[in-house]
């Protein structure tokens, strides 16, 4: 498998089989019983071939990926079905007959390389430990290889980056690393367990390129784990997608994107057709003027930023992490009093300091967090946690309180039922709604949204935006959304607003903001976010070189 | 200059100031005594021309401020003051040196706790860490139970069971000694000897707790995502415990070990008293029920400080075996 | 895939969502569930409970009763069949002052751990809101105080304020409540930075209603836990301090001073290990309800904190 350069991946000249799971089960051991994660999956990978395995939370991709190597986590158990590679029994296998595999025949990949890398050891020792444990190769040949692989994975100065101890590089240079660690022995199968889902975008795109080619050099077969499908589409030739520990389709990737067969699989990318149509106003709800911020006296994360947020409207503030998105909400919500500047609210100056607040200001200006979980007093029951708002702003009282609650579960497309139920016995989905419900409670103006899609499954993603979007229309509330996620930004926005280190890059109606011709930054974070067509990381690296 | 250094100094500057107020405080208790002390001690009949002299000896009639740089710069010349004990009404002064009481005692008691330690840190080591590379096993359950169990035990209870059964011939055969009343003069072995019961007694009580400590330190360990990675590399179970996971324990189990020593140091005061043996603790007993607090100050500053720099040693050491602060950005 | 998106409504949202049970029911289960070791500790502290408050209504004798013979032995070792644990050295009923050393004993330490509780856990709660310059003060001289050992710390004190039981109660409870202020400290400090309480914050709550409403019931569990374990440490303490001679004083009947009455004859075990009941009795009375209570609080915590120790 040499070019590539009509895009994806062919399977035609594959080899051999290479791993062949045959009905896997997997129990995991939770509250005292042991639950079914993986009920009966079939697998077949052949020498060369990439295999997307994708799926939502708890859909057990990890636990498929960590069995294709023989390997349960502690708390869990392999309980039926065959696993066999390149001719070996893996389920029959003992320990050491499996240790002298891992890492020579298979290795893996882990999500979080910052945890993954011993902090004691220098990079290369950790680069080259199997390799040289497996007696494979010589130290010195080993770390002469490791050198080459990371140049080959553009790593920065690949002569002695090696001698670095983990903490001393970067979260995306340390996945390149581990990506090197796991190729330096050579194997005929890496695991990819979620490379990227912590990394930026503009970084995901470096270590996406670097893995591929890597991969494709050496012909190395690969399982790539992942909840996106974007991502998968760019690395695999086969992809498969599991739910609730079950096979829901397999097919080869261009296939997959094309004509997918099952609903589900559908709904994966069901955000991605979400698209509201844009509409500009011009009444002017709420207006941040030069803010400066900073946290502590030296900390500075906002640099005159200006925003203006119109009535009934949508505004999406996209930018990485550390580019002050989360802090602008902060200021505008009075948590952190900005430095200079201020936020006017109707034309009117907003006092800094929460406590300056007055509580019709407070209960016109609400707020929707990201982890739902977190929002929410676990102590509290649903009823409890919707009807403060009512009884601090609006003071209702009994009955009519009662009938308020009622109406606002019926809103967030819930029945009375879930009155008495505590947070801890409700679906993601369902705690971000009563979340919804909270803010509608007091009746708010404007509420401000900080990713509040983002720890949610795309299918659960989708209802919440809908329920928004359709809130929005009943009731003419003004949005401040906070992403990261093109996605969800085509999804609700009317205006973004682009940030980067603290400073607001860009600012326009969607359609401007999205069409070129864009600043830098803009292009750069644009183009780095994976689309569902198999070419699209081809083109871009072509494009950009 | 290189962060370890600072660190390093930071943390010894903030030991030697925690000294400062504890030795503060130890001295303001002084202060804190009634108004009718000296009669107390010297007794109803004192002349108050003693009571006075007693006063001005304790500096009453000076400023606190500069009664403790009078006392802290006594003590840091090596002078602890003069006991309260043998004082008589008369005026008559028999009382000792604070140091002359106190000296012996110190190396008694070091000598115990030396010995305990010796036993106790490496059997509760290998216990520890057996324990959780067995995690849940029938060894691991037992253990548990049995140290969960000790740990609710108060000393003496512990002295009391091991005097009737090694002392009380219960065991055939089996008869320790019950009073550990050591003295100068005696050989080695035969000290060894005297203090079989309480060292046993401290051993089982310092061992239930530092056992427990290792176990959950090195569970929190094994939990951490780099020894998975490890195994995953087909690395040997010893390689992973010796090259993966023993760079990283040195800070947690130096944490445990010195905070059971300093446990052991204050365990000792009750253990002394149940089986006689004269160190600072029973001494510190002493010293209390008679209110000589000249002596019961130089016990409680002994105690503090012994304990205050096994915990410094501690940090020092996790601070120079992390790899953060040994190889910086 | 039966499924499909189309059907898709918030409300049948799949997820693990749990039956809702009430509160008594939901202790029913623990109960039945509890391992041996928790209803042994259960069944032990009722007990002691029962012992401490209707103690004067068992007992044989009158608290401070003499009687003409002094240590005499227990009666199953041919010591008189009227006092059944023998008397003590000045001739009293070693049961009846065992029942009543129950009373003093654990009300006393009872009251020391309510107190310490009090001082600690406010502090400790205020301490975590604040997060300024109070914090810093309070958790500096906590510090400082920490790094005397209590039991030092305590002989320290009595030597300058004598032991009655009041001094006792509080310099106890003082020295305790470092201890708890550090845990209510750390456990509040991270509900505090919960978005429920931040949530509460920006709709204008005042600092009572967060405290009440938000914190406390979210710190409840781990503080219960740790006064089961403070009470047992208080209790221990305190019986460590009468067995020195230095805590409760006669003529009051407690547990550590009977261990310390008890251990005259301990020389002479070699030739009657009877000799060493007067002492064991007390010290074991002690040893059984602190094994108790840590048994209870070992299971509440495993229950409460979710704390297994597979992942």
């Amino acid at each position: 498998m040499s070019s590539n350069s009509n895009g994806g991946r062919d399977r035609g000249d594959k080899g051999d089989i290479l791993l062949e799971m045959r009905n896997v089960e997997i129990d995991g051991f939770s509250d005292e019983r042991w639950h079914d994660i993986i009920r009966g999956v079939d697998l077949t990978l052949r020498r060369g071939e990439v295999m997307g395995l994708i799926g939502e939370s708890g859909a057990g991709k990890s636990t498929l990926g960590l069995a294709a190597m023989g390997f349960a986590r502690p708390g869990c158990r392999i309980k039926g079905g065959s696993i066999n590679f390149n001719g070996m029994d893996l389920r029959g296998a003992n320990e050491s007959e499996l240790r002298k595999l891992w890492g020579s025949r298979i290795a893996y990949v882990a999500q979080s390389a910052a945890a993954s890398f011993n902090p004691a050891h220098k990079l290369i020792d950790q680069t080259i430990e199997a390799t040289i444990g497996h007696n494979i190769t010589g130290e010195s040949a080993a770390k002469a290889d490791a050198v080459e692989l990371f140049g080959a994975l553009q790593l920065p100065d690949p002569d002695n980056i090696g001698s670095r101890y983990p903490h001393q590089v970067s979260g995306g240079q340390l996945q390149r690393v581990m990506t090197a660690m796991a190729m330096s022995p050579r194997p005929d199968l890496i695991i990819f367990d979620e490379p990227t889902t912590a990394l930026d975008v503009t970084t995901q795109v470096e270590v996406l390129v670097a893995m591929r080619e890597i991969v494709e050099r050496f012909n190395t077969a690969a399982i790539y784990i992942t909840h996106d499908l974007a991502v998968v589409a760019q690395m695999a030739d086969v992809i498969k997608v599991l739910r609730y520990g079950e096979e829901v389709e397999e097919a080869e990737t261009r296939a997959m994107l094309e004509e997918p067969k099952e609903d589900y699989t559908k709904s994966l990318w069901s955000v991605r057709a979400l698209q509201k149509p844009e509409d500009k106003g011009d009444d002017i709800a709420l207006s941040i003027r030069h803010v400066d911020a900073a946290y502590g006296r030296s900390l500075k994360v906002l640099h005159d930023v200006s925003i203006d947020i119109p009535r009934g409207r949508t505004v999406a503030v996209v930018g990485e992490s550390g580019s002050g998105k989360s802090t602008t909400a902060r200021v505008i919500t009075g948590l952190l009093p900005p430095m200079t500047g201020e936020v006017q609210f109707n034309g009117e100056a907003l006092p800094a300091a929460l406590k300056d607040r007055t509580k019709d200001q407070l209960r016109r200006i609400q707020m929707i967090y990201q982890m739902a979980d977190t929002a929410m007093n676990p102590k509290q029951t649903v009823g409890e946690i919707i009807s403060r708002p009512l009884e601090f702003y609006h003071d209702m009282r009994g009955a009519q309180k009662e009938k308020r609650l009622t109406e606002l579960l019926e809103m967030i497309e819930l029945d009375a039922s879930f009155m008495d139920r505590l947070p801890s016995e409700l679906s993601g989905g369902q705690k971000q709604r009563i979340c919804i419900a909270r803010a509608l409670a007091a009746e708010p103006d404007i509420i401000i949204c900080d990713e509040v899609t983002s720890a949610l499954d795309q299918i659960v993603q989708e209802g919440i935006l809908k329920l928004l979007l359709r809130l929005q229309k009943e009731f003419g509330i003004t949005y401040l959304f906070i992403t990261h996620d093109i996605a969800v930004v085509t999804a609700i926005s009317d205006e973004i607003v682009v940030m980067f280190q603290g400073e607001v890059v860009e600012q326009g109606l969607k359609s401007e903001i999205l069409e070129p011709p864009f600043p830098d930054y803009t292009k750069l974070l644009l183009s780095s976010v994976p689309e569902m067509d198999p070419d699209w990381l081809t083109d871009l690296v072509a494009n950009r070189s | 200059m290189h962060p370890i250094l600072s660190t390093v100094l930071q943390r010894l500057g903030l030991g030697i100031l925690t000294l400062f107020l504890v030795s503060i405080i130890i001295f303001s208790s002084i202060a804190l005594l009634p108004g009718d002390f000296g009669e107390q001690v010297l007794g109803q009949s004192a002349l108050p021309e003693t009571v006075d002299a007693f006063r001005r000896e304790l500096g009453l009639d000076k400023p606190a401020w500069l009664r403790y740089l009078d006392w802290i710069g006594a003590i840091l010349q090596g002078d602890l003051g003069t006991s309260f004990s043998g004082r008589a009404s008369s005026g008559n002064d028999s009382s000792r040196t604070v140091w002359e009481l106190i000296s012996p005692r110190l190396s008694n008691t070091l000598f115990l706790a030396g010995v305990t330690a010796i036993i106790a840190v490496p059997l509760s080591l290998f216990l520890g860490i057996t324990a959780a590379l067995k995690r849940n096993s029938i060894y691991d359950r037992a253990v548990n139970a049995v140290t969960l169990t000790t740990i609710s035990f108060p000393e003496f209870f512990i002295a009391y069971m091991l005097i009737v059964l090694l002392a009380g011939g219960v065991i055939p055969g089996v008869a320790l000694p019950t009073l550990a009343n050591i003295t100068e003069s005696m050989p080695l072995g035969e000290r060894l000897f005297k203090i079989t019961l309480p060292v046993i007694t401290m051993t089982l009580v310092i061992v239930a707790y530092m056992m427990r400590m290792t176990r959950a330190a090195i569970i929190n360990l094994l939990a951490s995502p780099y020894i998975e990675m490890a195994q995953l590399k087909g690395a040997s179970k010893t390689r992973v415990i010796l090259k993966h996971a023993l760079p990283n324990a040195w800070a947690p189990i130096a944490t445990v070990i010195a905070f059971n020593l300093a446990y052991l140091v204050v365990g000792v005061v009750v253990v002394e008293v149940v089986f006689v043996y004269p160190g600072v603790g029973q001494l510190m007993v002493d010293s209390v029920s008679s209110r000589d607090i000249p002596v019961a100050q130089a016990c409680a500053l002994f105690f503090a400080a012994t304990y205050i720099i096994l915990n410094l040693l501690a940090d020092l050491i996790g601070i120079i075996t992390n790899p953060r602060l040994l190889h910086p950005r | 895939m039966s499924d499909a998106p189309q059907t898709y409504s918030a409300a049948a949202e799949v997820g693990q969502v749990l039956t809702r049970r009430g509160r008594l029911e939901r202790a029913k289960i623990a109960l039945r569930k509890a391992p041996i070791s928790a209803w042994f500790g259960m069944i032990v502290i009722a007990f002691y409970g029962l012992v401490a408050v209707f103690g004067p209504f068992f007992a044989p004798y009158g608290e401070a009763e003499v009687f003409a013979k002094a240590d005499e032995p227990w009666s199953v070792f041919g010591g008189n069949p009227a006092h059944f644990f023998g008397t003590d050295q000045i001739g009293r009923d070693v049961l009846t002052r065992l029942i009543y050393g129950a009373r003093n004993t654990i009300g006393i330490a009872l009251i020391t751990t309510a107190l310490s509780f009090t001082i600690g856990g406010s502090l400790g709660l205020i301490a975590a809101i604040n997060r300024s310059w109070l914090d810093q003060i309070l958790s500096r001289g906590v510090d400082v105080l920490m790094s005397i050992p209590s039991l030092i710390f305590a002989l320290m004190l009595l030597s300058i304020f004598g032991s009655s039981i009041p001094s006792l109660i509080l310099i106890i409870a003082v020295l305790d409540a470092t201890r708890v202020f550090r845990l209510t400290r750390s456990v509040a400090a991270n509900v505090v930075v919960m978005d429920y309480v931040e949530a509460a914050r920006l709709r204008g709550e005042g600092l009572g209603w967060v405290m009440r409403r938000e914190i406390l019931p979210n710190i409840t569990p781990p503080l219960v836990a740790e006064f089961g374990l403070r009470f047992s440490f208080v209790f221990l303490t305190i019986a460590s301090l009468s067995f020195l001679g230095l805590g409760i004083q006669p003529p009051t009947a407690d547990w550590g001073s009977m261990v310390r009455d008890g251990s005259r004859f301990i020389q002479f075990v070699a030739y009657d290990w009877t000799l060493a009941l007067p002492s064991l009795l007390p010290a074991g009375a002690v040893a059984l309800l602190t094994v108790a209570v840590n048994f209870v609080v070992d299971w509440f915590l495993h229950k409460t904190s979710g704390l297994r120790d597979e992942q």
